[in-house]
């Protein structure tokens, strides 16, 4: 279930003092099943790109394709986009509304028009994959820890059965248990149910801990789009931009400046301490 | 005597059924013992549900301990008398910027605190420029708080909290909704706060690169303290830090798995400056053999 996107601008408060050119001449393709990051400053256009995705914004100019169909034409069903497409937005726990937890994931299958038996079925596939024990399902969302909580909001969306999962900063002000838990559990849901997943952060480690494909946003223009690996080498143009490299990446590259032959790609602890092992073992 | 000092804490979160009777009690401090001299920057490490948030909120007197005793400046927290004292004398800074912002104008929101101490107007407006301008945000004075970035709208809160010379800092998670760039200008304000100014401060957080520069860690689980000391000695620990779920810096990482293989690293590496030095050491040693 591919989205396609084609010289896509958005202008926010066109006409007005408060003009902006949020994103300019944006083309990406999407492909099914991949696990992408996508990393930019704030106010770079990463949450306005990722509302385009299920339609909540309209391009000012441009297209988005959903499986080869234009979702801005006429006769286009939107509603069906939205339940293929999920945005979980950032802190959305602050979107938990309902009495207990397990009524909460069932409130978007329900809307779907779906039957009793098939919203509870789903709800329950939704909770299990997000690894909330089965004595929570009937306690108050609002009696849970923040990680748990951030768990049932994405719940409720995984119950709509999306194609393409989009996180924007999931782990934001999660302790590093909770972060990894997280997403630890996207990364299994990625390989479980095949879904594209989007992931929207500001860590460096976390996205190249987990993505196969990078896209670096900078003033609404895709700066980048490649590999980990093959990003994190412009990690001096990350910088003027107000990002980074993993820590790691800058580890080797000092260790290359100092006459070590050793790869300067590396993006985990796990390659780096590798690349040095072997090194130290050839030398 | 140090500023803080705190001896056998503990304190319990009560939950009420309808007719106000005790339901449940849950202990989220634990028999904590706390030194911290003036002057001092110490950073507080734990997960959620650690109770480092719960026993930062002893230091004001917003919590009050369910078992032993907190001095703050000399002052007993119990002692309401002295309560205003000692929330003068420890000022907090809380997670999100947002939740603490009350003025419509940079300046007036800044000039809050201490015109409600009974600060005279003169005093306040002298107040409010030598704050604004020790977390570099003098120029913003006249701006409106909501036009601000994350960082920037901490850094008025920190101003806030300066206003009213408060001999202690307490910073519950400051950076934990900003991005890397707000991260960092509000760590290099405290820093320059703590150095310059001479203010205790007490930092709560889940960042490890925002530690090491402190003079003391302090790492809690389950309500107790279960490590202290520099963080080359903290951090020294990688095995038991990774048991309490906390993350560790790469570089760190790197010199554990590396120690692991058998590559004779120092213990407490921190930076990839030092690792770089060490194995530079290590390589030439090798080649002299």
């Amino acid at each position: 279930m591919a989205i396609r996107i084609e010289h896509l601008n958005y202008i926010y408060g066109a006409g007005t003092a408060f003009e902006k050119h949020a994103l300019r001449d944006i083309n990406l393709d999407l492909p099914d099943g991949q696990f992408i990051g996508m990393i930019g400053h704030t106010g770079s256009g990463k949450s306005t790109l990722i509302q385009h995705l299920n339609g909540l914004l309209k391009g000012t100019s441009g297209a988005v394709y959903y499986n080869d169909k234009n979702i801005y034409e006429e006769g286009f069903e939107m509603k069906r986009l939205r339940s293929r497409v999920g945005l979980v937005f950032q802190y959305p726990e602050h979107q938990l509304f309902e009495a207990d937890v397990f009524t909460d994931v069932c409130f978007g299958p329900k809307n779907l028009g779906l039957s009793k038996e098939e919203t509870e079925s789903r709800a329950y596939e939704a909770l299990r994959l997000v690894g909330l024990k089965e004595k929570y399902y009937k306690v108050s969302p609002f009696e849970l820890s923040g990680g748990q909580k951030r768990r049932v909001a994405i719940a409720g969306i995984l119950a709509m059965n999306p194609e393409v999962l989009v996180l924007d900063e999931p782990t934001a002000g999660l302790d590093p248990k909770g972060r990894d838990d997280i997403l630890d559990q996207v990364a299994k849901l990625h390989e479980e149910k095949k879904i594209t997943v989007i992931l929207v952060s500001h860590s460096m480690e976390d996205v190249a801990r987990y993505v196969e494909r990078i896209i670096v946003m900078n003033k609404g223009q895709v700066m980048f789009d490649d590999a980990p690996r093959k990003v994190f080498q412009h990690y001096k143009e990350l910088e003027a931009i107000g990002l980074a490299a993993p820590q790691v990446t800058y580890l080797m590259h000092g260790l290359q400046e100092r006459g070590w032959k050793v790869p300067a790609d590396a993006t985990t602890v796990e390659e780096a301490a590798g690349a040095i092992i072997e090194y130290l073992q050839k030398s | 005597m140090g500023i803080i000092k705190a001896r056998h804490v503990a304190f319990d979160y009560l939950r009420m059924d309808e007719e106000g009777q005790v339901e449940s009690r849950s202990r989220a401090v634990d028999d904590v013992d706390l030194d911290v001299e003036a002057g001092d920057f110490v950073a507080i490490l734990g997960h959620n549900g650690s109770g480092k948030s719960t026993l930062a909120k002893h230091i004001n007197a917003i919590l009050l301990p369910t078992e032993g005793t907190v001095f703050v400046d000399g002052k007993d927290t119990q002692d309401e008398s002295k309560l205003w004292e000692i929330r003068q004398s420890a000022g907090m800074v809380f997670q999100n910027p947002d939740n603490q912002i009350i003025g419509t104008i940079v300046d007036e929101d800044v000039g809050f605190g201490p015109e409600n101490m009974g600060v005279p107007q003169d005093e306040i407006w002298q107040r409010v420029e030598e704050s604004l301008k020790a977390v570099g945000m003098w120029e913003y004075r006249s701006h409106s708080p909501n036009k601000l970035s994350g960082g920037q709208k901490q850094r008025v809160a920190i101003a806030g909290v300066v206003a009213m010379r408060p001999k202690c800092i307490v910073l519950d998670e400051p950076t934990a909704m900003l991005d890397p760039n707000g991260r960092q200008e509000v760590i290099r304000t405290v820093r320059e706060l703590n150095r310059r100014e001479h203010v205790t401060v007490l930092l709560i957080t889940h960042y490890m690169e925002e530690v090491i520069h402190a003079d003391k860690v302090i790492v809690m689980d389950q309500g107790k303290i279960v490590m202290q000391g520099t963080p080359r000695e903290v951090f020294s620990h990688v095995g038991e830090l990774k048991r309490f779920r906390l993350d560790v810096p790469q570089a760190t990482l790197v010199a554990y798995e590396l120690q692991k293989a058998g590559i004779a690293l120092p213990d407490g590496i921190l930076s990839n400056e030092e690792l770089i030095g060490a194995l530079e050491a290590y390589r030439k040693k090798r080649q002299n053999k």
